[in-house]
């Protein structure tokens, strides 16, 4: 399914959190929405899945309005791994999972084998099979957010929005999450704060930088030190050629590590000089 | 299915106890003799009018009141927990009951003529349904229902309200204290089988709306945000839980006073044996609320007879202890008590 954000303004308390954003993800492909803390990434998320109604502007899918959807119509068609759910009634890894399937159910009845094997195929995925029967409450943060993609995964929805899909997760389990969204072949568009992961995973990253688009297209054209510096105000270098391990380029902060490099400050000197008496 | 047959068993125990001697097998033929009509023992002169009347006129309306009123709290309980997304919520967190005690406190001091004509119960009923129309109007903004304005519009105003209530009751007649603490306290000593239409009723369009809604009631439980990317529409969700639950605490409340108690703990309870999932937890919700109430205004009529104790004090009596030793006892994890 294609998204097209069209023109989106959010208005939040009174101040535009988003304006004027347009972005556009061809069907199976993997955007990437990148920019700094307060940027206005959730919130153009936001609008995609409904939560927040855009003042100006639309989000369609596949042409039709989100707006206008009815609310399980849109769900089956979007699915969220939002960040950490409240957990104040607490429901087991499964039944948490089993909610990805309330948007294909009238409101009663029992699941059906089908819901059954599609939850516990989507727990596979995510590698929380063995955790089944835990209370979601007593998870860590990263299997937390493993049972939230389970439940994503459950939606079979065509569109998937992942809202910081990684930030609790362990190097090994940020990758497999990305590659295995990447495999499902649906839509994706995902806010992303680790720019090397958004250069490996995506096929179109979006810049967002006080609520405003300011750059679109592939990663490695996009994701320069020179925009990194002026949207994220850190000097980047790019690594030499390709990573070592992963095969593409890589970004990281020049300033941290050119002061770990830069030999030893003077300093030393200055006391062993003035250690001597006079 | 434990809980059914606890609940037959109640309504003949109920039935047998009391001052007018009849034992367990008559209390029970008599109930199904009036269900089922041409039962031989009705006219066989087997049981006398007086056994017939005690067990028919007072015992049965009394304990099916009793199990209406438990049943109908307890699930109000545990749909106003999920509306406002919050452990501590029950039927009174909007202030329902105490603008039911406002209604019935004003007729219990002024008379019913000076409300034109209100019969005690629908002043209770009135008060009760103004309540939650205040607190939802004042709880609304942008369109939406905050769960955290709607408990503390509610907290608020329930104070208020008691502040009539106290104000009024002080300056009364002693005589009317009595009837205004009565109320307060709940008590289904007043039953009959006419004031049973209404619970009955609200209790049972709520059983089909929370059935319907069950999946729906799980997905609001995560957060709104996560109701709407299932496609639940949480604020009118919670507009519809919000009626829902106010009607059946002020049916409740109208005819049977300000019971506490069993609709904040009995959730709690079924969640702890069954989980949280609604579809398994409203079930045990509804019918450990009956069985509750109804063994509660059992002994509230016996351990001190002949006076009796006013069901509000007994259920805390009773409830409080064996809710905290559940509480204590492994497995309570299951109903979010984990942390």
């Amino acid at each position: 399914m294609r998204v097209e954000l069209d023109d989106i303004t959010v208005t939040l308390g009174g101040r535009d959190v988003v304006q004027h954003a347009s972005l556009v993800a061809e069907p199976g492909a993997v955007v990437g929405l990148v920019g700094p803390n307060g940027s206005g990434k959730s919130s153009l998320l936001r609008t995609v899945y409904r939560a927040v109604r855009p003042r100006l502007g639309t989000c369609r899918i596949d042409g039709r309005d989100v707006q206008r959807l009815r609310g399980r119509q849109a769900a089956r068609a979007v699915a969220v791994m939002l960040q950490d759910p409240p957990t104040d009634f607490d429901l087991s890894v499964e039944e948490t999972v089993m909610l990805g399937r309330v948007p294909h159910h009238a409101s009663f009845g029992r699941d059906t084998a089908e819901d059954v094997e599609v939850v516990a195929d989507a727990m596979r995925r995510a590698e929380i099979t063995d955790l089944a029967d835990r209370m979601v409450a007593t998870l860590s943060g990263g299997q937390r957010q493993r049972v939230m993609l389970a439940r994503a995964l459950a939606q079979q929805s065509d569109v998937m929005v992942l809202d910081e899909p990684s930030n609790h997760l362990d190097i090994s389990h940020q990758h497999e999450l990305l590659s295995t969204v990447r495999s499902l072949g649906r839509t994706v568009i995902a806010a992303l704060h680790d720019l090397n992961l958004a250069t490996q995973y995506c096929d179109h990253v979006v810049v967002l930088d006080a609520g405003r688009v300011i750059a679109a297209g592939p990663p490695q054209q996009v994701l320069t030190p020179e925009l990194i510096r002026s949207t994220f105000r850190v000097d980047v270098r790019v690594l030499g050629g390709h990573d070592p391990v992963f095969g593409f380029r890589r970004l990281e902060p020049a300033t941290e590590r050119a002061a770990e490099r830069a030999p030893e400050p003077s300093s030393h000197d200055l006391r062993t000089e003035s250690s001597i008496p006079t | 299915m434990a809980l059914v047959l606890c609940l037959l068993l109640l309504v003949v125990v109920s039935g047998a106890v009391g001052a007018v001697d009849v034992d367990p097998t008559q209390a029970a033929q008599i109930v199904l003799g009036h269900l089922v009509p041409g039962m031989p023992w009705m006219s066989d002169g087997s049981l006398t009018p007086l056994q017939d009347q005690a067990v028919w006129q007072f015992r049965l309306p009394r304990a099916l009141l009793a199990g209406l009123a438990g049943a109908g709290l307890a699930l109000a309980g545990a749909l106003m927990q999920v509306t406002v997304r919050n452990p501590l919520a029950e039927p009174y967190i909007l202030g329902v009951s105490s603008g039911a005690s406002v209604g019935a406190v004003l007729v219990i001091v002024f008379g019913s003529a000076a409300l034109g004509g209100l019969s005690l119960n629908l002043a209770a009923f009135a008060g009760a349904l103004g309540a939650c129309l205040c607190v939802a109007a004042l709880a609304r903004k942008d369109g939406a229902l905050s769960p955290t304005r709607m408990i503390l519009a509610g907290v608020a105003l329930g104070t208020l309200f008691s502040a009539v209530t106290s104000y009024l009751t002080i300056t009364t007649s002693a005589q009317n204290v009595v009837s205004v603490l009565f109320f307060l306290l709940g008590s289904v000593s007043a039953a009959t089988m006419s004031s049973l239409i209404g619970p009955a009723l609200a209790l049972g369009a709520a059983v089909v709306v929370s059935g319907l809604l069950a999946r729906s009631l799980n997905a609001l439980m995560t957060g709104d945000e996560s109701a709407v990317s299932l496609g639940v529409d949480a604020t009118r969700l919670r507009g519809l839980l919000l009626v829902v639950a106010s009607l059946l605490t002020g049916t409740v409340v109208s005819v049977a006073g300000g019971i506490g108690f069993v609709g904040l703990v009995i959730p709690h309870i079924a969640r702890i044996v069954v989980g949280a999932d609604h579809r398994r937890m409203l079930p045990v919700t509804v019918l450990g609320g009956a069985v509750f109430l109804m063994g509660a205004d059992l002994l509230a009529r016996t351990v001190a007879a002949p006076t009796e104790i006013p069901l509000g004090i007994l259920t805390a009596f009773v409830g409080a202890p064996f809710f905290l030793w559940l509480m204590r006892r492994g497995g309570a994890e299951r109903a979010g008590f984990g942390r």
